[in-house]
Order: C-alpha cells, then sequence, then structure tokens
C-alpha cells in the first residue's frame, strides 16, 4: 500500500523520548502486572502449609509432569522471538508459522494445567477446603487466564495476517504481544519454582 | 513506511540477536529448568536448595527479560518502569511475610506460621 | 467521506461533532474531562445526602432516622461514594480536560481507551447503586474488613467486590493512558521541568494509581471467591487469616489517599500562583516532594493497622515512616506560603478555595501526625478522632482543592465566568459549615465516642457536639446548592469569559474559551516554565514585570476563515461505550447466574475485536 493515498494515518507522531506510546504503556502495564501477580504469590507463599483436613502440596505435586510443562512454556517464548525476527524480515509466512506455533506450545500448557487441576481435585483440593487450595488454584487459574488471553491474541494475530489487515506497523502489534506472551512466561517460571519446587 | 518510521526500526533492529542465538538462550533456559528440577530431589542440597533455586529462577527471568523481551537493549525508561514495578512488590511483601512469620506479628492460633 | 473499506475498519466510524450521540461516541478529552465531572458532581450530591441521613440520624442521642442495617448501608455507601465515584473522578475529569492542553498536546494517547475508562466507571458506578434495589447496598465499611466483609449476609459485600473491581479497571487504564500522554506527549521544548505543578502532580497520581490498583483487584478478587466460591483466604477456621486481607486493602489503600489529594494539590499548585501574581516559591522542591510522597506512600500502610497486634517492631517502624512521610508535605505548604508571601493577591473564588486548601490540610495533616504515635493512636483509632482527620484531608484538601480547579477553569471549559458573588457565598458557608461539621469531631473522638456506629447513648456528654455536626453538614448542602445554582444560571447568562480571563501562566490560556476541538491551532513551542506568561509579559532586572507590546494571546483569535485546517485528530468511535458494558454483565453473573459472565466476556472480546481492526485516525 502506497503512502500518501487515502490510508488510515500511520502512527509516526514524534513522541517527547522518542518511544512508540503503545511500547511504553506494554511496559507500564506489565510493571503493574507484577503488583497483582506479586499478591497473589505472596498469599501463596503465606498459606502454602495451612492445608485444613485437605491434600498437601507433597500429596499432589507430580514434578516431573509439572517440569514438562514449564518446557513447554519456555519454547513457546523461543517461538515467539522466532515470530518477530521472521516479522522484521518481512516473511509473513514465517512469522505466522511460528506464531502458531507459539499458540499452539500455550494450549498444550493449559491443557496440561486443566489436566493438572481435574487431578488435584480427585485427590480432595478444591477452593473450599483450605487456604492452600485457594491460593494454588486461583494463582495458578489466573495465571492460565493469562495465557489463555494472550492464545487468542495470537490466533488473532495469525487471522489478521492471514486477511492482510497487519498494516505497515504489523512489526510493533506483534512485538506487544511478545512482551506480554514473554511476561506470562516469566510468572511461570517464578511461578514453577516458589509453588512447585520448593518444599513444604 | 514513512523514513521516520524506517528509520526508528532500523535503530532497534540493529541491537537484535539473531534467532540463531535465540535458540542458544532458549537451550540455556532448558538446561536450567533441569537443573532446578534435578537438584530439587537431591536431599543433600536441602539446606542450600531455596537460594540456589532462587538463584536459578531470577537467571532465567534475567535472560527471558533481557534478552527474549529485549530490554537489555532498548531505553532504560522501560527497564524503570519494569524494575519499579518489581521493586515495590518485592519490598512490600517481603514486609508482609516477615510480619506474618515473625513470632510477635504471627496470628491468633490456627493461622499461618 | 472515505468509505469503511478505505478506511480498513468493518463499520464506518461516526462523524457527529454536536448533539447527544456525540458525547456517547466521542473519543475527545474535553468532552471526557466534562463527562467526569459531571457525573461525579452528580454522586457528590448523593454521597451528601449519604451524609445528611447520617448526621440527621446522629444529631440526638438514640437517633430513629435510620435502622442499624440501614445506617451501615448508608456509612457504607458514603464512603465508597465520596471517594470513587467523587475525589477520583473528579481529579480525573480536569486532569482529562487539562493534562493535554497544559502540555500543549492535541488529546491524551490512547484516546478510546480515555473514553472506554470513564464509560466503564459510570456502569461501575450505577452497578454498585443497583444493589440498593437488588437486596441491599453494600454493609460492611467502605474497607471491608474481613471475616465480617466475607461472612454478611445478603448480596451488599459481593456488590462491594465486583462494583470496586469494575471501578478499578476504569482507573488503571487511565492510569497507564496519563503516563504515557505525559511522557510522550509534550510540546517541543516542555521538558520535565518545565511542566506545570499539576502535571507532576498528575504524573505522581498515575503511577500510584498503576501499583496500587492491581494489589486491591488480587483482594477484592479473594473476597469474591470466599464469599462466591467458598474459598479460604480470611477464614480463620481453615487456616486464613483476616489480618492478610487489612494488608492487601491498605497496601492500596495508603496510595490511594495520595491518589486523591495530589491532584488537588496540583490544582492550588498552579492557582495559588495566577493569584499571588508570582511563580511557584521552589518549582523543584514542590516536584520532588510529590515525587517523594509518591515512593514514601509505599511504606506507611500498617499505620492503619497499629490496633492489630502486628508487634512493636512492625508498629514502630511504621511509626517512623509514617513522621517522615510529613516532611515532603510540609516542604508543600511552605512552598505554598512562600508563594503567596509578598504576592499581589486576588481573592478570587478559586483562590479562597486554594487558601481554604492549605489551611484545612494543615489541620489534618497535623491531627495526622498525631495518629503516628502508636500510644496516641491506640486510643484514637476507631473514634471519631479519625473521622475528622480524613475528613479535613479529604474534604478540606481535596474537596476544596477540586472546587478551587471547578472555577478556576470553568471559563477555558464552558466559555463562561462563574459568578464571583455566588462563588463567595458558596465558599464562605462551605467553610463554615464544613468546621462545624468536622471540627468538633476532634473532641467527640477523644471523648470516646466511636466511629461506624449506627447510634450513641444520652448521657454520654456527646449530645452537643453531634447536633453542631448536623448543623455544620446542613449548611454544608446549602452550600453545595448555592453552587449549583451558580452553574445553572452562568450556563444561560453567565458573563463571557475569553481565552485568559485570569492572565494566567500556563498554555491552556493561550486557547480560546471554550478550547476548539484541536486545542491549539499550532503546536506551541515551549521556550521556558511558564511559558505563555513570558509571551506576555517581561520581567526586567529590577524585577519590574511589563507586558509584552502585541505579546501574549496568540490563539485568541483563531484563523477565522479556517481555524484548525489540516489538523489530525482521532475520530470518534462507539466501540468503548460498547465494550463497556461487557464488565458489569460478567459482574451480575457472578451474583445471579453464570451464563451471564459468557455474555459479558463475549461482548468485551468482540469489541475488542472490533476495535483492533477499527484504525485509530482518519484522514479529514
Amino acid at each position: 500500500m502506497a503512502t500518501g493515498e487515502l490510508t488510515p494515518a500511520v502512527h509516526e507522531h514524534h513522541t517527547s523520548t522518542g518511544l512508540d506510546n503503545t511500547k511504553m504503556a506494554m511496559w507500564a502495564f506489565l510493571g503493574s502486572e507484577c503488583l497483582f501477580f506479586g499478591s497473589f504469590i505472596s498469599t501463596y507463599l503465606l498459606y502454602r502449609n495451612q492445608t485444613a483436613d485437605g491434600p498437601t502440596s507433597a500429596d499432589l505435586y507430580d514434578i516431573p509432569y509439572t517440569s514438562v510443562s514449564s518446557f513447554v512454556l519456555l519454547m513457546s517464548s523461543l517461538t515467539m522471538v522466532l515470530a518477530l525476527a521472521a516479522c522484521h524480515r518481512k516473511d509473513q509466512r514465517g512469522m505466522r508459522a511460528w506464531l502458531l506455533a507459539t499458540a499452539l506450545l500455550g494450549m498444550v500448557f493449559i491443557g496440561g494445567q486443566i489436566y493438572e487441576f481435574t487431578e488435584f481435585a480427585h485427590e480432595g483440593l478444591a477452593l473450599s477446603v483450605s487456604p492452600f487450595g485457594s491460593s494454588f488454584f486461583v494463582l495458578t487459574g489466573f495465571h492460565g487466564a493469562h495465557v489463555t488471553v494472550g492464545i487468542l491474541m495470537l490466533l488473532l494475530l495469525v487471522g489478521m495476517s492471514m486477511f492482510d489487515r497487519l498494516g505497515p506497523d504489523d512489526s510493533r502489534k506483534v512485538e506487544l504481544i511478545g512482551l506480554y506472551w514473554h511476561f506470562v512466561d516469566i510468572v511461570w517460571i517464578i511461578i514453577f519454582t516458589v509453588v512447585y519446587l520448593i518444599p513444604s | 513506511m514513512s523514513q521516520y518510521a524506517e528509520a526508528q526500526e532500523e535503530l532497534e533492529l540493529s541491537h537484535h540477536p539473531s534467532p540463531g542465538q535465540y535458540v542458544k538462550i532458549a537451550v540455556i533456559l532448558a538446561i536450567l529448568t533441569a537443573f532446578e528440577v534435578g537438584i530439587s530431589y537431591i536431599d543433600a542440597l536441602s539446606d542450600v536448595l531455596i537460594p540456589l533455586l532462587g538463584a536459578l529462577a531470577i537467571a532465567k527471568f534475567v535472560m527471558v527479560v533481557g534478552y527474549f523481551m529485549h530490554l537489555k537493549f532498548d531505553s532504560k525508561l522501560f527497564r524503570y518502569l519494569f524494575v519499579t514495578g518489581i521493586g515495590f512488590a518485592l519490598a512490600v511483601f517481603t514486609i508482609v511475610l516477615v510480619i506474618f512469620f515473625s513470632a510477635e506479628g504471627g496470628p491468633s492460633p490456627g493461622g499461618p506460621g | 467521506m472515505a468509505t469503511a473499506a478505505a478506511q480498513g475498519g468493518l463499520f464506518r466510524r461516526p462523524t457527529a461533532t454536536t448533539g447527544w450521540w456525540s458525547w456517547v461516541t466521542t473519543v475527545d478529552h474535553k468532552k471526557i474531562g466534562i463527562l467526569y465531572c459531571a457525573t461525579a458532581l452528580a454522586f457528590f450530591v448523593i454521597g451528601g445526602i449519604e451524609a445528611l441521613a447520617i448526621r440527621t440520624q446522629l444529631a440526638v442521642p438514640n437517633g430513629t432516622t435510620l435502622t442499624a442495617e440501614t445506617y451501615n448501608q448508608f456509612f457504607t455507601m458514603h464512603g465508597l461514594t465520596m471517594i470513587f465515584l467523587v475525589v477520583m473522578p473528579l481529579g480525573v475529569g480536569i486532569m482529562n480536560y487539562l493534562a493535554p492542553l497544559m502540555i500543549g498536546a492535541r488529546d491524551v494517547a490512547f484516546p478510546r481507551i480515555n473514553a472506554f475508562s470513564y464509560w466503564v466507571f459510570l456502569l461501575g458506578g450505577l452497578f454498585l447503586y443497583s444493589s440498593f434495589f437488588l437486596g441491599g447496598a453494600p454493609d460492611g465499611g467502605w474497607f471491608g474488613y474481613a471475616p465480617l466483609s466475607t461472612q454478611l449476609p445478603g448480596n451488599g459485600m459481593t456488590f462491594y467486590a465486583l462494583g470496586l473491581q469494575i471501578l478499578g479497571v476504569a482507573s488503571l487504564l487511565g492510569a497507564v493512558n496519563f503516563i504515557v500522554t505525559i511522557l510522550n506527549m509534550r510540546a517541543p521544548g516542555m521538558t520535565l521541568m518545565r511542566m506545570p505543578v499539576f502535571i507532576w502532580m498528575t504524573l505522581v497520581t498515575a503511577f500510584l494509581l498503576l501499583f496500587a490498583m492491581p494489589v486491591i483487584a488480587v483482594a477484592l478478587f479473594e473476597l469474591m471467591f470466599d464469599r462466591v466460591y467458598n474459598a479460604n483466604f480470611f477464614n480463620p477456621a481453615t487456616g486464613g487469616d483476616p489480618v492478610l486481607w487489612q494488608h492487601l486493602f491498605w497496601l492500596f489503600g495508603h496510595p490511594e489517599v495520595y491518589i486523591m489529594i495530589l491532584p488537588a494539590m496540583g490544582i492550588i499548585s498552579d492557582v495559588l500562583p495566577t493569584f499571588s501574581r508570582k511563580p511557584i516559591f521552589g518549582y523543584a522542591a514542590i516536584v520532588f516532594a510529590g515525587i517523594a510522597i509518591g515512593f514514601m506512600g509505599w511504606g506507611v500502610w500498617a499505620h492503619h493497622m497499629f490496633a492489630v497486634g502486628l508487634g512493636p517492631v512492625a508498629n514502630s517502624a511504621f511509626a517512623l515512616s509514617t513522621m517522615f512521610i510529613a516532611v515532603p508535605t510540609g516542604v508543600k505548604i511552605f512552598n505554598w506560603l512562600g508563594t503567596m508571601w509578598k504576592g499581589d493577591l486576588h481573592f478570587n473564588t478559586p483562590m479562597l478555595f486554594a487558601i481554604g486548601f492549605v489551611s484545612m490540610f494543615i489541620i489534618g495533616g497535623l491531627s495526622g501526625v498525631t495518629h503516628a504515635i502508636v500510644p496516641s493512636d491506640a486510643q484514637q483509632t476507631d473514634t471519631y478522632y479519625i473521622v475528622a482527620h480524613f475528613h479535613y484531608v479529604l474534604f478540606g484538601g481535596a474537596i476544596f482543592g477540586l472546587f478551587s480547579g471547578l472555577y478556576y477553569w470553568w471559563p477555558k471549559v464552558f466559555g463562561k465566568l462563574l459568578s464571583e458573588g455566588l462563588g463567595k457565598v458558596h465558599f464562605w458557608l462551605m467553610f463554615i459549615g464544613f468546621n462545624l461539621a468536622f471540627g468538633p469531631m476532634h473532641i467527640l473522638g477523644l471523648e470516646g465516642m466511636p466511629r461506624r456506629t449506627y447510634t450513641y447513648p444520652d448521657g454520654m456528654g456527646w449530645n452537643l457536639w453531634n447536633l453542631v455536626a448536623t448543623v455544620g453538614a446542613f449548611i454544608i448542602a446549602v452550600s453545595i446548592a448555592v453552587f449549583l445554582v451558580n452553574a445553572v444560571r452562568t450556563k444561560r447568562k453567565g458573563r463571557e469569559a475569553g481565552a485568559d480571563p485570569w492572565d494566567g501562566r500556563t498554555l491552556e490560556w493561550s486557547t480560546p474559551s471554550p478550547a476548539p476541538a484541536y486545542n491549539f491551532a499550532e503546536v506551541p513551542i515551549v521556550k521556558a516554565r511558564d511559558d505563555f506568561w513570558h509571551r506576555k509579559y517581561v520581567v526586567k532586572p529590577d524585577e519590574q514585570v511589563t507586558p509584552v507590546v502585541a505579546g501574549g494571546a496568540v490563539a485568541a483569535h483563531e484563523d477565522e476563515h479556517d481555524p484548525g485546517h489540516g489538523i489530525h485528530l482521532p475520530a470518534p468511535s462507539f466501540l468503548p461505550v460498547l465494550a463497556a458494558p461487557g464488565l458489569p454483565i460478567m459482574a451480575y453473573g457472578v451474583i445471579y447466574s453464570w451464563p451471564l459472565i459468557v455474555v459479558g466476556g463475549l461482548l468485551l472480546l468482540l469489541a475488542l475485536f472490533g476495535w483492533v481492526l477499527e484504525p485509530s485516525e482518519v484522514e479529514h
């Protein structure tokens, strides 16, 4: 699409810092999310041994299983960053492929989470059983919700690309969703260590 | 794309790691994860387990933020925005948890700690 | 007009610039600012009625105006209303209208998100108030302490958890918007240290919101899970700890009080110089004091918990940090006094309210310092002494400051000056009524009258001051009526204001009044702090101020033939107002019927989908 036609005006506003508005907004939002997850993680740390009459983490956690899950999410960060690199190279097909791979790995992670949740539920853990149950499910649940939102956004990007709706500034959109995705990954890095690996 | 936007993008791209380097980082992350899982099973390390796991997690965190999220190469302002969030979270929640788990700040019987 | 296809969106974007539809689809920060302030003033009247009901009940011992249950709902909603539906949105509304103008920008960084924030705020407030008609309003206090808040029957406290959650979304998005706007959209030459103090305070407020809102969000989610899904976050029976609620709430709650006061401090930091005809005294000091307050405000939260039993170490640490935070606040007070000192003072209504702010805030601040001393606070906490303190800082402080801003900028927004005569009546009635209402509460508190209780017995020695306080409250109500009459009369036949009725110092006075849609015909080039003032006046070495010949109000007379030609403005959109209801629908779903959660979520998702595909600008 040549410039100068009746195109939507490109966001090439000169900014006071020289930095892009949306990228600054995303980093500010991620700073805010640190407080969000920090609050839930602290709640978990407070209550991890308050198991009432219900199952404990030692009863439930399957570290090898969750490690595989963590590995999957870590690799999805790799595919995400490869998608962005493809986008920078103007390789739309490559970008779509890597974005799809990221979404798929995310879905595998979520699938793993769902399986884990149902297993724990069968073993008697629930929100209503103990503070440990409440904080475990809510913390990992909100993380999973964030991953799900990320997957939806990735699929939206793929769709937009397929229908030629990603304009000249598409690398910015991919970059922003990438930042969000990596953030969700690093939250899991913390959760995996703090929730699963540290013994009760 | 306008000249201005193109110049902006070139400036940013000049600092990007190559795909090959990204793969290397991912391999390191995988190895660190395997390490973390491995040492959690070793009883002999149980005394230093928590600081060790913490260090490993932080290493992974920093690598993803620095390289995948490109923070190492980007404007310091983004770093300040993010680090301020982390800083506040760490500071206030450390204080909260210390209050809870210290003898006097501990809650009534039946509570955590 | 470009077709939808050429625009690249799914729908044609609305184009109305007048009429009610233009207000519904507006993304213009000025219209959004007016919407925020008008809505907040409406809630102010409602919150005031709640206050009058409370004061009527407490005017005499063993009052029978309100039952205990109703009283609990009224004092809870009074607090929620005044904090979340009045003081915060008034601040945000004024920030919305003024911030882009003061920094020389045409709008905020994300105009559609700005509109979305407003609609979410409005719907959140309505959601909260719908509780009165759906089984009863929240009745566990605005602070919602567990386990009372988790166990109170009915849906009231669930409305509290969900309603505040919705409002929090609006605040968080607004915070991101203002941070990016202020950092990234300043006019050329407007360095950070040339920004008006009001803009600095807006920036600090935005950062406080950014980091504090997520914490209350978590607290509210945990409360919601406890109430609706039988979780155990605050359930002592299974090992939960209600004190966790207090920590999370006050981690938000303390920054929240700075969120409420900093905009007002910023306002009077621009009003006082204008009406003292001197620049602000110690600009750098007042800016850094504001930043210091932003940081230190995170280290004092447990001073709301001195009676909980945290132990002497925690108590002492927070007592110290609380005493320290008085320092930057004190610096600002000296800055304001220094501004007025030897100034050419003009006591117009905005100035009266600004001076009222300084004096009332000093009183509130002093009582605050007395709470910092733990044994003293053990006496004061949960008594009317605390009620006195926070009304002095939030009413005597924030509300007075916000009214100063309203009177000051009314001519810029509406092109007409509010009546000075009525303004002065408003001020004095409000000042007298306020002090009558809340001054005696210091005494009542020290004499042991507990707060949050619906009645008191005879013979405690509290009767007289309670009656006086009630009289004061009604005088305040009269003063508000005077203000509303003023507003209506001004709309009908107010004096034309012109661009710069107060001989102001900052950029917003360089535009016509009301400011045109595009704000500035030409983006200003800023050469100094108070750049507009320096275009009007030259300060000679002997400190004589002389007007610049033919200088000053550049844009008072726009290019009449084609004002604002070729300026790109963000186009209106109905997607913010379409997306916003998704949140309260989901909230109703949590209370009544889970399919509604899906419906609300889908609405939100689809609207956001349309939003992403809609181009954010269209060539004119």
